[in-house]
């Protein structure tokens, strides 16, 4: 394609596109996002291409490999239109008949259709699902839109056409007074209001300026970056470059995890596409504006999703921050006046700058405003990435959308924001996904990382895993950070083993305090937040592994024992044979026997135990 | 393995330090590791102190100073991961293997490291194996995958910690 000159030639271009597809009849979507491929949607795709053109219908049906639709647990996943029929865990065999039937005849395939777990009903249509229903997918409906790798798509879709708009006819003061009015704050973890960073980034002295896209999703079951950016590269960039000319800027980076290596893939690509169309490089649509985006991959230190570490990584250094006290909007990267903002908050903006600022407004609470992207997981049944309205009760999203406990067992807690985030427990489900709400009472909406955790779930051992995590972390720099996170492990460490004292409690608290208080940067001061938050609701917990050497949930190894139900056992003899350590003894047909001092704790007799006999308490 | 030379990867970013990251990234994914003669290449190349290189790709967690195994076992460590028995997992890859994470077995043929997160989170534990992703990892499972990577004729040997 040559290159565009005008807002003109692209309102052509994407005229000439749609006329071009006007003779597709049908769509497939196939979501090749990173749950999908995980579970061999690559050969899924591979095999419907195939059968499309056996069948002779590569002419008029579109088979489009897009990015992750959010439904993870049921990939790979597969939508057609007309009809938003939607088949879930589809394996390449399964490609003859949905071409042959749905394709052809509109037939629909029972069997590939989704089963309420609830009401044992199938859903014929996405809609009708209470896991898509529920939700408000405002960016991610948008991934099936689009061929990630395609930017035809994305301009067929309308894509770019607001930013020629904004080049065109917006004054970046009024693109900052939008942004302003909508609301947006920023989706990476801090809720920093958006529109604030870019007025003063706007504002600060300096002809060279810089914006950047924060993609280093460093946050341990946290994957709506990854979502965003793999299935929409072009919206992001589209957010960017309204951004960048909102502020002033003519250089952006996107600073990408390289553990992702679609969103890397496919925001080279994007990149590339655009350097063509001239959607990037000098006097971008025949404008005065001239801007240009470079990829760079992460080195995979969590740290360095705090602004100014990513800015020293950047540079070519070690990610380590630097205080704050004058900000980055003024004194960013190599010291110039930098706006950085996380994948998601960038995909925000062509829509608000599109829709106006009231639409976006419209959702959510009074302090945060549209909707929010959050990755599900945990011990649910339906795991996934999730958007809801801000404001949306925590109780929909984990038992509406979520579906409930994942074996039956009754959920306790929810650790929502990450590291830097806390364990909130089922008594406060009624609360609203909102950034100040979670705030005050110990934990945070963060970057949006859901984990759910039930009876089986220790407390004091998410404590310990995030205190391990974050000690691993820890730059160093700072004192507090580096000693407070490490004698915090090791209190905790004591008492996950049985050598912890009540006394140890106290300190514990008034360390994580201290740390919280003193630490240099938004990690180390977070960085006491599952230690206070566990503490705040699960107290208790911790007191069983002090007083009575219990672990309840089943988790710290040092106080667990595992046993045989003799109520379930049938004498089966499996775990016998699995069992390495020679541990279990027994007669076929006779409930077996655990050898105590033999047992490794290792759970492989639990994992492979088919009638549920393994007891650990 | 692509055979991008030295050469190749310097080229264009000379004298850039600014660079220093995505060269190290270049090298580590065309050798597997960061051998020390990159390292002083990359120096000379950049124009940065040997020092500093080595202090960059000793912070990042994405370059390793050494090979891994001609199988590498990555275990997904996420917090998704971590509730459903990550933990589990780990422990009886490196008893399996009798070597420490990041660490290689003397005959070459294993090596296992972890990671905080692939972000596959929903469909965990994960287990990456030589570019393949299992889901929904159990002990028993991960017991057999790594029992059907040996080569026929060694024999398991299950290390246990006194």
């Amino acid at each position: 394609m040559s290159r565009l000159n005008s807002y003109r030639e692209l309102e052509h271009l994407c005229k000439r596109l749609c006329e071009e597809r006007q003779n597709i009849t049908t769509t497939v979507m196939a979501c090749d996002g990173p749950g999908c491929q995980a579970s061999e949607s690559r050969a899924v795709i591979a095999a419907i291409r195939n059968e499309l053109s056996q069948q002779g219908l590569d002419g008029t049906v579109r088979l489009r490999a897009t990015g992750c639709h959010g439904f993870c647990e049921q990939g790979p996943i597969v939508v057609i239109e007309p009809g938003n029929i939607f088949y879930c865990h589809v394996a390449p065999d399964d490609a003859f008949e949905i071409v042959y039937q749905t394709v052809a005849k509109g037939e629909v395939i029972e069997r590939l259709l989704y089963t309420d777990p609830v009401s044992g009903e199938k859903a014929r249509t996405e809609s009708e699902i209470p896991f898509y229903s529920r939700q408000d997918q405002q960016l991610l409906s948008l991934n099936r839109l689009v061929d990630p790798c395609s930017i035809e798509d994305y301009i067929a879709a309308g894509g770019y056409s607001t930013l020629a708009r904004v080049l065109d006819r917006v004054a970046p003061d009024e693109i900052i007074r939008e942004i302003k009015a909508s609301g947006l704050r920023g989706r990476g973890g801090g809720g920093f209001p958006t529109g604030r960073k870019w007025a003063e980034c706007r504002e600060a002295p300096g002809d060279e300026k810089y914006v950047i896209c924060n993609a280093d999703e460093g946050d341990p079951g946290a994957y709506m970056d990854r979502g965003v950016l793999e299935g929409n590269p072009h919206l992001v960039l589209e957010g960017m470059m309204i951004g960048a000319w909102a502020v002033g800027a003519r250089k952006g980076y996107i600073y990408v995890r390289n553990e992702y290596p679609l969103a890397v893939t496919h925001s080279r690509i994007a990149v590339e596409q655009m350097r063509e169309l001239g959607l990037l490089g000098d006097n971008i649509l025949g404008t005065s504006f001239s801007f240009d985006v470079d990829i760079a991959r992460g080195g995979g230190a969590f740290v360095c999703g705090e602004s100014t570490a990513l800015m020293a990584s950047l540079e070519g250094g070690v990610g380590e921050p630097r205080p704050k006290d004058v900000h980055t909007v003024v004194d960013g990267l190599y010291h110039k006046p930098t706006t950085l903002n996380n994948v998601e908050t960038w995909a925000n903006v062509p829509a608000i700058i599109q829709n106006g600022s009231a639409w976006f407004a419209s959702k959510g609470t009074k302090g945060s405003k549209g909707t929010k992207i959050l990755a599900l997981t945990g011990r649910i049944k339906n795991t996934g990435l999730v958007e809801v309205a801000m404001g949306t009760p925590i109780s929909t999203v984990v038992f509406d959308i979520g579906g409930g406990a994942l074996n039956g067992n009754p959920i306790k807690a929810v650790q929502i924001g990450g590291p830097s985030g806390g364990c909130l427990p089922v008594s406060k489900f009624d609360l609203p996904v909102d950034f100040d709400v979670l705030y005050e009472i110990g934990s945070m909406v963060g970057s949006g990382g859901m984990v759910v955790m039930d009876e089986e779930s220790c407390m004091v051992d998410v404590a310990k895993y995030f205190l391990a995590f974050l000690q691993d972390e820890s730059c160093g720099k700072c004192v507090p950070c580096r000693l407070g996170i490490d004698r915090m492990l090791e209190i905790i460490t004591d008492i996950t083993e049985g050598r912890g004292t009540l006394k140890q409690l106290d300190l514990l608290e008034e360390l994580a305090e201290t740390v919280a208080e003193t630490a240099l940067c938004g990690l180390g001061k977070t960085a006491p937040n599952p230690v206070l938050s566990t503490l705040r609701y699960f107290r208790p917990e911790y007191e069983a592994h002090i007083k009575d050497k219990k672990c309840l949930a089943g988790v710290c190894k040092a106080l667990i024992t595992y046993s045989i139900d003799p109520e379930k056992c049938n004498g089966c003899g499996v775990c016998i044979r699995e069992c390495v350590h020679g541990a279990i003894t027994g007669e076929k047909k006779q409930t077996h026997v655990i050898d105590d001092g033999l047992c490794q704790k290792c759970g492989i007799c639990q994992s492979e135990c088919k009638f549920d006999a393994i007891r650990v308490v | 393995m692509m055979s991008q030379t030295l050469d190749q990867i310097l080229e264009g970013r000379r004298s850039q330090p600014n660079q220093l990251i995505e060269v190290l990234q270049d090298v580590q994914e065309n050798y597997g590791y960061i051998p020390e003669e990159a390292m002083r290449a990359a120096a000379e190349g950049l124009g940065v102190p040997l020092m500093e290189v080595y202090r960059v790709v000793s912070f990042y967690k994405a370059f390793k100073l050494q090979p891994c195994g001609k199988n590498n076992l990555i275990m997904c460590m996420g917090t998704a991961c971590h509730v459903r028995g990550a933990h589990l997992l780990l422990e009886q890859a490196v008893g399996q293997f009798g070597v420490s994470p990041g660490e290689v077995t003397p005959d070459g043929l294993f090596s296992v490291e972890h990671v905080n997160c692939l972000g596959a989170c929903a469909l965990g534990p994960i287990v990456r194996e030589n570019g393949s992703y299992h889901h929904h990892m159990t002990p028993g499972k991960l017991r057999k995958l790594i029992e059907g990577l040996r080569p026929h004729g060694t024999e398991e040997i299950q290390h246990v910690k006194a």
